[in-house]
């Protein structure tokens, strides 16, 4: 028997296990992680992080030595290239707001400036850290007149069709910014320029590049990962 | 006065931990597939031999990463209830007297089993009740293990929002080489006891039916 019909079998017979259980519906289907007993246990989970979660809790700003070198920081992209901003590149910040805003980069360098030099959590297990520079999303919130009954926040992007969507509270801690430079220079086109998404409080593909837009909505969005099956809330 | 060797509540909690910790470490080794590294990005720890190495997909469960991650996360709750049953059961019985290692009535009695073992001594020391020395100490020591696998791996599901636990376990890449090794030390305790209980038949049936009674110790 192959590993993989050996695999298969295995999952089959928890599968199997759980039906007899749980009494239907309630199977784990590694193919579909939203579904089933393991998307109860996602949910169930996301109440686990919603209570651990303090939003005045800060993530330890680290030193400079800390630093992983720029080459070692992984590069991620869905385009085959790495995306180019189009001409006229601007940000709609739109949704349940009193005043929706489109910021330049020169509008966004003029609000108050924010360095956070933060561990970076990946999905896959690695860790790194780098310095990023920008402005608190709670800033812009501000700014926009942010709707109370606005419990989520979707970001979009420029590649590909790359977005992901996040409860209010985390996109609005302390420590989440729209980051236009890295490492004390300007954010590369590696890493999402000309504006990224960047916080110390979720996990790396929750941290939208190539910045489009950002919208104050009453209602979840998925996002290219989590409508793949990756968990939606994501919290470290 | 004499009761079974493995209560059915001993039993239970033991063949769910076996499919649980199944399900654990397959899921858990899919996940490691991801970034089979450890260390920090660029500053690798250079003591860990299998820097790059893919565990064997036969031994990985979940299929992909987002799918195994559902299932480490979906069942580790299942594992923490299973073992605290477990050790509420053992403290309320009384059952932990006769299974943990204390080292006034253990110690020699362990190290005589060592000695027997290596074949430098020819008769095996006789079982205190009912286990020997070495028995209870490693029994024990794979217990210890289960808080240090569920710490650490809360440090790196939360390490930012459980901050003192992973300064405490000596941050993120720390933990999860703790939470790896922790994996690698309970494989091993799982062959050495698969071997043991072939060699000792019995075992597996007071563990299965549990219907053989043995008198209960004095001490």
């Amino acid at each position: 028997m192959s590993g993989s019909t050996r695999r298969g079998f295995l999952a089959r017979g928890l599968r199997g296990a759980g039906l007899l259980a749980l009494g239907g519906g309630l199977a784990c289907d590694s193919s579909r992680p939203h579904a089933g007993f393991l998307g109860v246990m996602e949910r169930a989970n996301e109440g686990f992080q919603r209570a651990l979660f303090d939003p005045d809790r800060l993530a330890p700003e680290l030193g400079e030595d800390e630093e992983t070198d720029l080459e070692d920081f992984r590069r991620y992209k869905i385009s085959r290239e790495f995306p180019v901003a189009p001409a006229g590149w601007a940000l709609a910040v739109k949704g349940l707001v009193a005043r929706p805003l489109t910021l330049s980069i020169a509008d966004l360098k003029r609000l108050p400036r924010t360095r956070t030099r933060v561990r970076h959590h990946c999905v896959e297990g690695w860790s790194a850290v780098a310095s990023w520079d920008g402005v608190r999303l709670a800033e812009i919130a501000r700014l926009a007149g942010v709707d109370p009954r606005a419990r989520y926040v979707e970001f979009r992007s420029f590649d590909a069709g790359y977005a992901s969507s996040w409860d209010t509270e985390s996109a609005l801690h302390a420590q989440t910014i729209l980051a236009y430079g890295m490492n004390g220079e300007p954010l590369q086109r590696e890493h999402g320029a000309p504006l990224r998404l960047y916080s110390a409080v979720k996990l790396g593909y929750k941290m939208v590049k190539y910045l489009t837009e950002v919208s104050f909505l009453p209602v979840r969005t998925g996002g290219y990962w989590e409508d793949r099956g990756y968990e939606w809330f994501a919290g470290v | 006065m004499s009761r079974p060797a493995q209560p059915w509540l001993v039993r239970a909690t033991h063949w769910a931990n076996v499919v649980l910790l199944a399900v654990m470490a397959g899921s858990g080794l899919r996940i490691l597939v991801a970034y089979p590294f450890l260390g920090p990005r660029g500053d690798e720890y250079g003591w860990y031999p299998l820097q790059g190495a893919q565990p064997p997909s036969a031994l990985t469960l979940g299929g992909w990463l987002a799918g195994a991650r559902h299932w480490h996360f979906a069942f580790a709750w299942i594992f923490v209830a299973n073992a605290v049953v477990y050790v509420a059961y053992l403290f309320a019985s009384g059952e932990w007297r006769r299974r943990l290692f204390f080292p006034r009535r253990d110690a020699r009695n362990a190290w005589g089993t060592v000695l027997h073992d290596l074949r430098l001594r020819k008769e095996a020391p006789q079982p205190i009740g009912l286990y020997n020395g070495m028995q209870r100490l490693t029994y024990t020591a794979v217990l210890a293990m289960a808080p240090l696998v569920v710490l650490s791996g809360l440090a790196l599901y939360k390490p930012v929002q459980l901050p003192r636990l992973t300064a405490i376990l000596g941050g993120y890449d720390v933990a999860r080489a703790i939470h790896l090794a922790v994996l690698v030390a309970l494989a091993l305790f799982t062959v050495v006891h698969v071997i043991q209980v072939l060699l000792h038949p019995r075992t597996l049936a007071d563990m299965t039916v549990g219907r053989d009674e043995r008198p209960e110790e004095v001490s």
